[in-house]
């Protein structure tokens, strides 16, 4: 996964605890045992990642289902 | 399963059996795809199919008496293709391009006698392994037996084209050398490894070789061989397929034998032989042949397609005509047992069968119309318990089912209690987790009339049977329950079970057998509520749920409710002991939501009636493909507030929860005056959800509850994302392995949702 997957709209979208604004950056994720980092709108402060919809329900089931069937 | 075992399951499976006419056949000519195109006319593919199977077509093609046609299954609706002279009309087309490699020499040296069909047939074959062979012909041409018996059909440019063809191989022509005389007898017997005696032009009477009562040199059947060694003969017979058949047969016997090896091993299914393939003629309309034209053997192309399409292109395929899962993965049992075997063999790496084996509804409709009970069902599940056993099953295939399952068994809905008042049971009601989660209202009427119909003590017991986790293939969780089921029996004192849903009775029986269990339709068929429904004037079609499928007495019982009723019924084309799935069985629903949803689709298409069902998930499962569909309940105990039953809404996954929940709170309160069970503090939030993203968190098996859990935590931690140009909130839980988002704003004293959805990778952060 690469930053194509961050909307312009994701950046709209603020940390309500830390009151900052998202940036993109890399971030770990894990399924079933495996490890990648993945650039992802997240808050500089508290590092509260969003997960879009589109990320959601795209790319990240895509890539479940993969390692769900390895 | 292992290999032994896989095989034994493929063999069940008859759909690559060869159809009759290729079984019929002496050389087994593919006679199916043969007909196929030029049904298609497609000559040059026919030819290649034609040239595939046979030595010498041009001749062969011409004069094939073909045996095929008796056995033709189209003969037994109408007459037999007219095979014999699809072949003549196709051999007289012109032949596509043909390169004939001659084999590298193998230094040994075959005499063939005679120069009749089989003698080419065994030169042919012979020769394109790689042996010089020598044909001995006592004409001057070769050939002449054939130019001699068939005048007509065989022109002299097509025996010396197909001659030139055998030159081309390297095949030498001795001609003007009779075999049947000593001289070249005993030639051929001092320079030759083998000899092929072609009795279909020669007589062999110079031949020193071991005869029958009748005269006849005794031949092996099959081998070709004579009683003296390196010496086959064939051909003594007037058929030429016959004839190319046993001169063919003499080729391997020669080949084997100079190579020195069994002359019979693994040669069984050489010849006609019996398949074991079934075609269904149900639905097939008799149709007359094509009629060649007067004095004629062969079509005009045309005729010939025509006569073509009139192949029945004979296959099994039963179960794949029934099932849309079958048909969906795009090839029949023996492939997919196959398939499923390599899955559950892979180590490392992708399990491209896991879904084949997760979208079955294990309704076993397959063995039920498969003539060699392949049964489908017990294939994926025993896969799944194997997958579960070594940690392979996708977390994803069943979690939502199993979690279902587990919220059924909970305190919020689970329960055991005797009839008020009563010490003891006689019965106990079991509605199951999907007619609670259905028709909730209809449960609690249910109940009272049993308590009032059955004397004894009716006891009541809310809670799942354990399907889910039976069709999940999770064997462990599956005994864990059923064995705390049965404490919870033996607490009530041993009553007998009284099951409204047949998963549940199906269930009981396989995993329960020592617990007496009947349906409700037999008990209410005893002893039958007042009919109360007014529309019950009405026809309508019986959806039997897959579980009956071997329950006839049930099924009956269910016939006799609604004949007490008033209600005419119809019986489904594939109905009874060949009803199809609904959608929901084995988890397909959980596994494969689209095909599942093509599953109800297609049951609900079956007829334009309304139909009755007597299972609240096959109900609901077709009403949401738009279905008119009632509940047997329906008709003795109506809910007032739905006029019209049959389109009454499949209740969504949260609703189905809740429903159970309710149902507890309301008999517990009203029956034996208990307080219900205290809500958690995350049900307190109010959600205010749109009918739309209702539906969305449907599709996507959100609860309403995972947003109260998402909720409760963002507004306690203070762990959400805000946007300010709405006012909305983005927060994301994760209470199980699933983690939920939801999209909200405060309203009042609770919250609006906007969307929710889910992932189930973890996020740790940065």
């Amino acid at each position: 996964m690469t930053s194509e997957h961050v909307q312009p709209e994701d950046l709209q979208w603020q940390c309500a605890k830390c009151e900052r604004k998202l940036v993109v950056g890399p971030i770990n994720v894990g399924y079933m045992g495996n490890r990648f980092t993945v650039e992802l709108p997240h808050c500089p402060g508290c590092g509260r990642v969003l997960i879009s919809e589109q990320v959601a329900l795209g790319k990240m089931a895509q890539v479940e289902q993969m390692l769900e069937n390895k | 399963m292992d290999q032994k075992g896989l095989r034994e399951l493929e063999y069940r499976c008859i759909q690559e059996e060869p159809p009759w006419c290729t079984a019929a056949c002496p050389i087994h000519v593919d006679v199916r795809t043969f007909v196929g195109h030029m049904g298609h006319e497609r000559w040059a593919d026919a030819w290649k199919v034609l040239r595939k199977h046979m030595p010498l077509p041009a001749i062969l093609g011409r004069i094939c008496d073909a045996p095929c046609e008796s056995r033709c299954k189209r003969g037994e609706a109408g007459d037999a293709i007219r095979i014999g002279a699809l072949e003549r009309t196709c051999v007289q087309t012109e032949p596509p391009a043909l390169r004939i490699l001659p084999m590298p020499s193998n230094g040994k040296r075959v005499a063939v006698a005679g120069s009749g069909l089989s003698s080419l047939t065994a030169a042919w074959d012979l020769a394109r392994k790689g042996y010089a062979v020598t044909v001995f012909e006592a004409r001057q041409q070769p050939g002449a037996g054939l130019r001699r018996f068939h005048p007509h059909q065989l022109p002299s440019e097509i025996i010396e084209e197909e001659i030139d063809k055998l030159s081309s191989l390297g095949i030498t022509f001795e001609l003007g050398c009779d075999p049947d005389s000593e001289e070249i007898a005993s030639r051929i017997l001092d320079s030759f490894n083998a000899i092929y005696l072609g009795l279909d032009t020669v007589s062999g009477r110079v031949w020193n070789v071991e005869r029958d009562d009748q005269g006849a040199i005794c031949v092996d059947a099959k081998s070709q061989a004579t009683r003296r060694t390196g010496l086959f003969a064939g051909g003594q017979t007037n058929s030429p397929v016959w004839q190319t058949a046993q001169g063919r047969w003499a080729a391997i016997s020669i080949d084997r034998y100079l190579q020195g090896v069994s002359l019979t091993a693994g040669r069984d299914k050489e010849g006609p032989f019996e398949t074991r393939l079934f075609i269904s003629l149900k639905d097939v309309a008799p149709l007359p042949a094509v009629p060649l034209p007067e004095g004629q053997g062969a079509y005009p192309p045309a005729d010939a397609r025509d006569e073509a399409r009139r192949c029945l292109q004979c296959e099994c395929l039963e179960c794949v005509k029934v099932c849309a899962y079958l048909e969906k993965f795009g090839a029949y049992p023996k492939k997919y047992a196959r398939e499923i075997y390599n899955n559950l063999s892979i180590v490392i790496g992708e399990h491209p069968a896991n879904r084949l084996i997760n979208s079955c509804s294990l309704c076993g409709l397959c063995e039920q119309v498969c003539p060699n009970d392949f049964a489908m069902q017990d294939l994926c599940l025993e896969a799944r318990r194997t997958m579960v056993k070594n940690g392979k099953m996708p977390p994803a295939a069943h979690e939502f089912a199993l979690l279902d399952m587990a919220f059924s068994l909970s305190n919020r809905f689970a329960m055991a209690r005797h009839q008020p008042g009563c010490e003891t049971s006689e019965y106990a009601f079991f509605p199951g987790c999907q007619l609670c989660a259905s028709a909730p209202g209809q449960v609690t009427e249910v109940y009272a009339h049993l308590r009032a119909t059955l004397a004894g003590g009716v006891g009541l017991m809310l809670g799942c049977c354990g399907a889910p986790a039976h069709w999940a293939g999770s064997q462990a969780q599956c005994d864990g329950h059923t064995a705390d089921f049965t404490t919870q029996w033996e607490s009530l004192g041993k009553p007998q079970m009284i099951l409204a849903c047949a998963s549940c009775l199906r269930l009981f029986k396989e995993h329960l057998p020592m617990i007496p269990a009947v349906s409700l339709w037999s008990v209410l068929d005893m002893h039958p509520p007042q009919v109360k429904a007014s529309e019950n004037s009405r026809t309508v079609a019986v959806h039997d749920p897959c579980t009956t499928r071997h329950e006839a007495e049930l099924q009956a019982c269910v016939r006799r409710l609604l004949d007490k009723a008033g209600v005419a019924v119809q019986e489904l084309a594939l109905g009874q002991e060949e009803t199809e799935c609904c959608g929901f069985g084995g988890l397909m629903q959980n596994a494969n939501s689209d095909l599942a949803h093509e599953v109800a689709q297609r049951r609900a298409g079956r007829d334009p009636v309304d139909y009755i069902a007597y299972c609240a998930m096959c109900r609901d499962n077709l009403v949401a493909t738009g279905k008119r569909i009632l509940h047997l309940l329906d008709l003795y105990f109506p809910d007032p507030q739905h006029t019209d039953p049959a389109l009454r809404p499949r209740p969504g996954w949260t609703q189905r929860q809740q429903n159970r929940a309710w149902l507890k709170s309301k008999l517990l309160k009203n029956l034996w005056n208990e307080v219900p069970p205290e809500m958690e503090s995350h049900q307190n939030i109010k959600l205010e959800i749109s009918r739309q993203v209702a539906e969305r968190m449907d599709r996507r098996r959100i609860l309403e509850e995972d947003l109260q859990r998402v909720i409760q935590h963002a507004e306690a931690s203070g762990e959400r994302l805000f946007h300010p140009a709405s006012g909305h909130y983005k927060a994301a839980y994760a209470p199980h392995k699933v983690t939920f988002w939801v999209e909200y704003s405060p309203t009042g004293d609770g919250y609006v949702v906007h969307n929710a959805y889910a992932h189930r990778m973890e996020v740790y952060g940065p």
